[in-house]
């Protein structure tokens, strides 16, 4: 190095870290497996995406630190006596970030947008609902059907502001297939508590607080960095050296390794996805078994068996490490008042081979699993000590564990559901039961209704379906919980699945940070306190 | 000479090719990009809709057509993840990996020289015999866990250097670097090695062999006899004749140095091309995986054919042979 290109280096290294650090700011560092994608809301549905975007934008409706529904842009809604149409009362004095005002023209705006192609938000709004404006702070919202739940996913669905849409060409959602880049994927402009101040996708986020919002900071940061970090052992390491504040996730082998350190802990809860296991109800043969001429999971007899083979517990001190909890329902107990009433059915391997040989097949039988291996937590294990534990009943399990590319390639309905037996999880986007009653548990036997495509194994069962129906338009909250549980009772009865358990979240925490820690594993900072 | 380079210039664009057909047929293997870029609860219309724009529905023919002749354009179309050009994202990604590529193929070379002509020299020393058990691991451990324990030695433990990242960059034009602040030669320092250990311990066995062999050889006998110092004949004369070896592996090596970054920028979390490869494949993102490995093969074509150019320059013997073809 030359005398000059010194100097300019060291004045260089002086400015940045002048520009950078302001006398006693707050940064809280935050690295997570997953990346933040795009910045265009309406473009990919996933959690930790969701929960970056929650910063920035709002929905008309917000959930508190308890999941529940919250008044968000909108102050208040009414629901007509018919329950066709709902009078939504929007909040004054709010203003976007590039200092437009917020009004119904944003929200009908955003209803449009949400539900145009390329959204993967569609389903926020139903698709025939008419959205009019009443006056700029109140809009009717008009629906062919009754939907009690229609603002049940409402939190997720954030409200752009229409003029710098417009502005910037952006009116359409970003669509997987640009060919173009969108401006609003690379560009944010909420109403929310934070500003992104720079954004480099794959790299690095930087939001800052943004001093004109509405609501009350419940945070004391100046600043959040944002950091992907792909390697398991990495982001553990980043931790303990007290280069990142917070991780999501800490893998479960080094869970008790950063309990013993002395600068972070785990936070821990149960999420809501549940993970289970399921099966081909529907080929008359298998694809992957050496049963031929009939399908062996048709007799409730064989799911049965299975059911009963799976020690549940061993499951959970083993391979989960305790990180787990074990479910008798497709719903995370959170989500369904009355999940107390369900019990997993005792793990009994006698009564599991008595159950077998009743429905013929004394010795077993083979039949190839499914299984993605860096999808779940755990994942390829639990199908492990699956396929051991029914070994110990005589069925064997040709397990096939691949990447989640292929995996989902293979058993989705793109794939012609091509399985016989696998694993999967699944939370309900609207946190209602009739989600999973719907798609993973409803007939999927008429082509035209979306009803079922997420149901791999087409269990199907037309009084569940009829109850379904009736769930979706009933407005008196008991009388709901009632039928659902009904229909809980009638796929459990008829072991439509094999329900493992809920996940838990890990999330590494240094000790001078404190979170608020939601089952829906959203990282929301903006109720996050850290100490110098 | 001319008619040389053009003839290389038509084998490198067989190469290309080559690399664009297989790399297109490993596709169909890698996944359905559909799923990646939906949620698992996406209604299969919606999903048919996404499939249909990305034009993932055409017949596989039209489908490598269309593939090749925006390959040959330079268009490798626009990421499916990040929804930007890839072009774009190559660019922005690719002073990372070149920074981090020169500073280990520097930390290989030196190193690798210096511990060479040591253990050339002294090779019953004790400190060759450590040199030799280092260049051991280096060859025999796999990258990522050399990455993993420098982490946990210098991050974790003593806590001197950053675990991840390329620290504070400074943007001239539209290049980033790391070389102008604290915090970027800092992040610098444990991915060169990672990355550069096994080159250096490849140079430094290089450099031992031929600083043994010659150094038996007659003309460093004359010198000794000539009373020159020993300085004077083991670097004036011996180490100046083993370097002509080591200058051609590390030019070759060099391409395979940008490629292995892959492992490297993974546990180092460094945001460079290699990186985004493997989140490509993990998401099946196949725009930025097809032009990626096209740069790459484009690299090692392009660092071959200026090697060969070179060895003429340096060979006379081969110049006359491609002078005089038979």
């Amino acid at each position: 190095m030359t005398m000059r290109s010194k100097f300019l280096a060291a004045t260089v290294a002086t400015l940045m870290t002048g520009a950078a650090l302001p006398a006693m700011a707050v940064t809280l560092r935050y690295a997570n497996q997953g990346d933040l994608k795009s910045l265009d809301p309406y473009t990919l549905n996933e959690t930790t995406t969701i929960a970056h975007h929650g910063h920035v934008y709002e929905g008309l409706t917000k959930r508190g630190k308890d999941l529940k529904i919250e008044p968000g842009l909108a102050e208040r809604w009414e629901i007509s006596e018919d329950g066709l149409t709902w009078r939504l009362f929007l909040r004054k004095n709010v203003k976007f970030h590039n200092g437009n005002p917020f009004n119904a023209d944003d929200v009908i705006f955003s209803a449009t947008r949400v539900r145009a192609q390329g959204s993967n938000f569609q389903t926020r709004v139903p698709s025939g609902s008419e959205w009019v404006k009443v006056d700029d702070y109140t809009v009717d919202v008009k629906l062919k059907t009754p939907n009690p739940i229609m603002n049940a996913q409402w939190d997720t669905w954030y409200i752009m502001d229409k003029e710098w849409s417009e502005a910037n060409n952006s009116v359409q959602p970003t669509p997987a297939a640009a060919t173009t880049p969108s401006y609003a994927s690379l560009n944010a402009n909420g109403t929310g508590p934070f500003k992104i101040e720079s954004h480099q996708p794959g790299v690095k986020t930087v939001f800052k607080p943004n001093k004109d919002w509405w609501g009350k900071a419940e945070h004391n940061l100046d600043e959040i960095v944002f950091t992907p970090i792909a390697s398991d052992a990495t982001r553990v390491a980043a931790l303990l050296s007290g280069e990142v504040d917070v991780i999501e996730p800490v893998p479960l082998q080094d869970v008790q390794r950063v309990n013993s350190s002395a600068n972070a802990k785990v936070q821990a809860g149960p999420e809501l996805r549940t993970i289970f296991l399921g099966f081909d109800q529907t080929r008359d043969e298998l694809l992957f078994s050496n049963v031929k001429g009939k399908n062996p999971f048709k007799d409730k007899r064989v799911r049965e068996a299975f059911y009963k083979a799976i020690d549940i517990e061993t499951i959970k001190s083993r391979v989960m490490r305790g990180m787990a909890t074990p479910s008798a329902l497709m719903i995370a107990p959170q989500l369904f008042a009355h999940s107390k009433d369900f019990e997993r059915p005792k793990y009994d391997v006698e009564a599991a081979k008595k159950l077998l040989a009743d429905a013929g097949y004394p010795n077993g039988f083979e039949v190839g699993m499914d299984c993605p291996n860096d999808r779940y937590v755990n994942d390829e294990a639990i199908c492990q000590a699956v396929v051991g534990m029914l070994a110990r009943v005589g069925v064997k399990v040709n397990l096939m564990a691949q990447p989640k590319a292929q995996y989902f390639a293979k058993v989705l309905k793109s794939g012609n559901y091509n399985t016989s037996f696998y694993l999967l999880g699944w939370t309900p986007g609207t946190f209602d039961s009739h989600n999973v009653l719907f798609d993973i548990q409803g007939c999927r036997d008429n082509p035209q209704s979306s009803r079922g495509e997420s149901n791999l194994g087409n269990y199907c069962n037309k009084k569940h379906d009829e109850l379904t129906d009736k769930i979706l338009v009933e407005s008196n909250k008991e009388k709901r919980d009632q039928m659902i549980k009904e229909a809980f009772k009638i796929s459990t009865e008829d072991y439509a699945y094999i329900p493992l358990h809920q996940q838990a979240l890990a999330w590494g925490v240094s000790n001078k940070v404190s979170l608020v820690q939601r089952a829906d594993n959203q990282v929301l900072l903006y109720w996050a306190q850290k100490k110098e | 000479m001319f008619a040389f380079i053009i003839r290389r210039a038509f084998q490198a664009i067989g190469v290309l090719l080559a690399v664009g057909i297989i790399s297109f047929a490993m596709f169909r293997f890698a996944g359905d990009p559909v799923n990646q870029i939906v949620s698992l609860d996406t209604p299969a219309a919606e999903r048919e809709q996404v499939r249909r724009s990305l034009g993932l529905d055409d017949p596989v023919p039209v489908q490598f057509a269309r593939y090749l002749s925006s390959a040959v354009r330079g268009e490798f179309g626009v990421s499916y993840q990040f929804r930007q050009p890839v072009s774009d994202l190559l660019a922005e990604r690719m002073p990372a990996t070149l920074e981090l590529a020169l500073c280990a193929t520097l930390f290989a070379i030196g190193f690798g020289v210096l511990m060479g002509v040591y253990s050339g020299l002294k090779r019953d020393s004790f400190l060759a015999k450590v040199f030799q058990t280092v260049s051991l691991i280096g060859i025999s451990l796999p990258t990522f866990l050399i990455g993993i324990l420098l982490i946990y030695l210098f991050s974790v433990i003593l806590g001197w250097l950053p675990s991840y990242g390329r620290g504070d960059t400074v943007r001239i034009g539209w290049w980033t670097t790391g070389f102008l602040t604290t915090s970027g030669l800092k992040a610098l320092i444990m991915p060169s090695i990672t990355l550069g250990l096994f080159q250096m311990t490849l140079i430094m066995r290089i450099v031992r062999a031929e600083m043994l062999e010659v150094l038996r050889t007659d003309y460093i006998k004359f010198a000794r006899a000539r009373g020159l110092t020993t300085r004077a004949i083991h670097f004036g004369h011996a180490l100046k004749n083993t370097l002509v070896p080591v200058i051609t592996i590390v030019g070759l090596q060099f391409g395979s140095v940008i490629a292995f970054a892959i492992i490297t920028e993974t546990v180092f979390q460094w945001p460079g091309m290699g990186l985004l490869f493997v989140q490509a494949v993990q998401n099946v993102d196949i725009p930025i995986m097809a032009a990626y490995l096209m740069l790459v093969a484009l690299i090692f074509v392009v660092i071959n054919l200026a090697v060969d150019i070179l060895y003429t320059v340096v060979d006379p013997r081969l110049r006359t042979s491609i002078r005089q073809p038979a």
